[in-house]
């Protein structure tokens, strides 16, 4: 195995080195950088670093708990750093600063509805997830009711959103990296999922977390050091940062306040509502929760994600606000050195254009490799839910009827994880150019509407039946899908239609609720004997989620 | 012991009652803490957008409504630590203590 980590590795270093020579004579799309040297010798560094972490995990990862939840080892601390860096993308970096840079004041509500949903996870969920779970949300969510048919359902809920979500991931790294690093856009695709498969199928839930945990530290670290450096040049005076801000942007005044963003308030319901629930049915991050030996270190993992994300928004918030001025008024960073005009890159790079602006070529580089590092961790962590619940659920659990040996199901999830590196790179290519926003409404909206439902009212609700969770999923699922097909962004703005039919761009408000709604109709006019058991097995689960009694234990080494 | 009577141990202590009523309830009431204020802060920003463009000071350029969504970020991170830390202390010894009576 170790040699062919290290084939693989230097076939990746390999596919960059060429991209590197091959990107000067290939000039394709107009926003195609020339090569920043810097920013791929510090991605190399964190490459080559991350590669050892591999090897080194690779070695301790020998059985099925090893491979999906690094043995149960993770300490609430690293867990709670690598929670963190599942949730921050570099599509919230770039995504977060360019809101304020662009709307002020309207992307701190946005990024407050993105925050909310950890303490609710906290209070409501994390020991229970802790203690009912074993290796993937679905395991919670058939606790008590029919193998084949739920854990089938929840299988397939979670790879849906495993697939809308690696599709913008790979589409955004393959465009981001276009710019960084003057890499091809397919170049760059293909070393993500390349670096991806390594990652999971050698390293398994132990590589993945220290690879997140690393990027982690890289994007508070980065993000604080910009921050103070950009301070500096304001003379460490918020006032004199937002009274030049609203000098600088064409909002004036407006930028203090909210403006258009919310002005719908069933809108922002809706969306506020996704959020919150869908980030509580992201398969990544459920099954986060199983790598912490008890619920007191889930507890404590909760609890420092939620304190890293919470600063590392904060600071996104400074550093956009701070945007305004340093780069909205400097003509090097507008095309055609047009002060209000296009911005160089696209509206996405507010932030990179900062790091040049006060910390130059080399922090620009860092910046770059943080990114794309970022990208690479976030895929890792999709790859492995994926996998595990094509291994785990659907070939261990449904089709082998849990018959089989620990050692057939790593190959499995293996081919698994090989097999959806490969799928990426594909996707990735096939959406390139196209817009793929509306898949960040898709992946929440079925996250929020099919996972979710199932997975509170399984622990919380007794009267849950088999019957009620799949016809409740199964609505959740067509209708968030349907819905966000009809909305303005899809309908409107990609299928070219003159109006939308459903009004909102999220799509929770109906779907969530007609999920609920469905689930508790069918399940309490579910009379069969089979109801009746599922009932009665509800005490036991109740009282495991409540003391922990039976929850799978730290796995020894 | 078979697992069976443990449970049934478990749920005759009125400990493990006592637990499960406290733990459930302050979470509900830290929910709370934290969804109320926000969802009142999401209709404000929808309804009543004016209200966050006060300043916080006279002279002053920034609005009240920084820190208040800052105030709620902050906020519900402190929630997290107030649960964790009575969750991790004496929930956690009470329902150690439930465990241990239950195996005895």
């Amino acid at each position: 195995m170790k040699r062919s980590i290290t084939a693989l590795a230097a076939g990746s270093l390999l596919a960059v080195s060429f991209a590197v020579l091959a990107a000067p004579g290939a000039i394709e799309g107009v926003q195609k950088q020339p090569v920043n040297f810097s920013a791929i010798a510090m991605f190399m560094i964190f490459v080559v670093a991350t590669l050892g972490i591999t090897k080194w995990a690779a070695g301790k990862t020998k059985s099925t708990a090893d491979f999906y939840t690094a043995g149960g080892g993770i300490t609430g601390f690293q867990n709670g750093l690598a929670i963190a860096g599942d949730y921050m993308s570099a599509a919230t970096l770039l995504g977060l600063t360019s809101m304020v840079y662009f709307k002020g004041y309207d992307g701190f509500i946005y990024a407050v509805c993105f925050f909310i949903g950890w303490p609710i996870i906290l209070f409501l969920m994390a020991e229970r997830l802790r203690n009912l779970g074993k290796f993937t949300f679905a395991d919670i969510a058939s606790y008590r009711l029919d193998q084949n048919r739920i854990r089938t359902f929840a299988a397939i809920g979670s790879l849906t959103v495993v697939c809308f979500y690696l599709i913008v991931q790979m589409v955004g790294a393959g465009q981001l990296i276009q710019l960084l690093f003057g890499l091809e856009y397919n170049v760059a695709v293909a070393v993500v999922g390349v670096l991806m498969m390594v990652y999971v199928t050698f390293g398994g839930m132990t590589a993945t977390t220290w690879v997140q945990i690393i990027k982690a530290c890289l994007l508070l670290g980065g993000g604080i050091s910009l921050m103070l450096l950009t301070l500096a040049q304001f003379g460490w005076s918020f006032e004199n940062l937002f009274s030049k801000a609203i000098e600088s942007h064409k909002m004036g005044e407006k930028l203090m306040a909210p403006g258009s963003l919310m002005a719908d308030p069933i809108s922002a319901l809706s969306l506020s509502l996704g959020l919150l629930f869908g980030t509580a049915g992201l398969p990544h991050i459920m099954m986060r929760f199983f790598t912490v030996p008890n619920a007191k270190e889930a507890r404590k993992s909760v609890f420092y994600a939620t304190g890293f994300i919470g600063l590392f928004f904060l600071v996104t918030m400074i550093l956009g606000a701070a945007a305004i001025t340093i780069v909205g008024t400097n003509p090097a960073f507008f095309e055609g050195g047009q002060v209000g005009g296009k911005l160089l890159g696209g509206g996405n790079m507010p932030v990179m254009h900062l790091a040049k602006a006060v910390g130059g070529d080399i922090f620009l580089g860092f910046l770059s490799a943080v990114a794309f590092a970022t990208i690479l961790a976030v895929v890792s962590g999709l790859a492995l839910a994926g996998a595990s619940a094509i291994s785990h659920d659907l070939y261990a659990r449904v089709i082998k009827k849990g018959e089989v040996s620990s050692q057939q199901e790593l190959k499995v999830t293996r081919l698994a994880s090989v097999g959806l590196g490969i799928t990426a790179i594909g996707l990735g290519i096939a959406f390139k150019d196209q817009n793929v926003l509306f898949l960040v409404a898709l992946a929440f909206g079925v996250a929020s509407s099919v996972n979710f439902p199932v997975l509170i009212l399984s622990m919380y609700w007794k009267g849950l039946t088999t019957r009620g969770a799949l016809w409740g999923g199964i609505a959740g699922l067509v209708s968030s899908v349907g819905l966000v097909i009809l909305s303005p962004t899809v309908w409107v703005k990609i299928l070219g239609n003159k109006a939308a039919i459903f009004p909102y761009d999220h799509p929770a408000i109906v779907s969530m609720t007609l999920a609920f709604f469905v689930t508790w109709l069918l399940s309490v006019t579910d009379k069969s004997a089979r109801a009746a058991k599922e009932a009665e097995a509800y005490e036991e689960q109740f009282i495991r989620a409540q003391t922990g009694l039976g929850a799978a234990g730290a796995h020894a080494h | 012991m078979s697992q069976n009577e443990i449970q049934a141990r478990i749920r005759s202590n009125p400990k493990f009652a006592e637990m499960v009523g406290k733990r459930t309830r302050f979470a509900v009431i830290l929910s709370l803490v934290v969804l109320v204020p926000y969802y009142t802060y999401m209709l404000l920003v929808s309804l009543q957008p004016q209200l966050f463009a006060a300043k916080i000071a006279d002279g002053s350029v920034i609005t009240i409504g920084w820190p208040i969504a800052a105030l709620i970020v902050v906020g519900g991170w402190l929630m997290t630590g107030v649960y964790v830390s009575r969750a991790n202390g004496e929930f956690d010894r009470l329902n150690e203590e439930v465990l241990k009576e239950a195996r005895k």
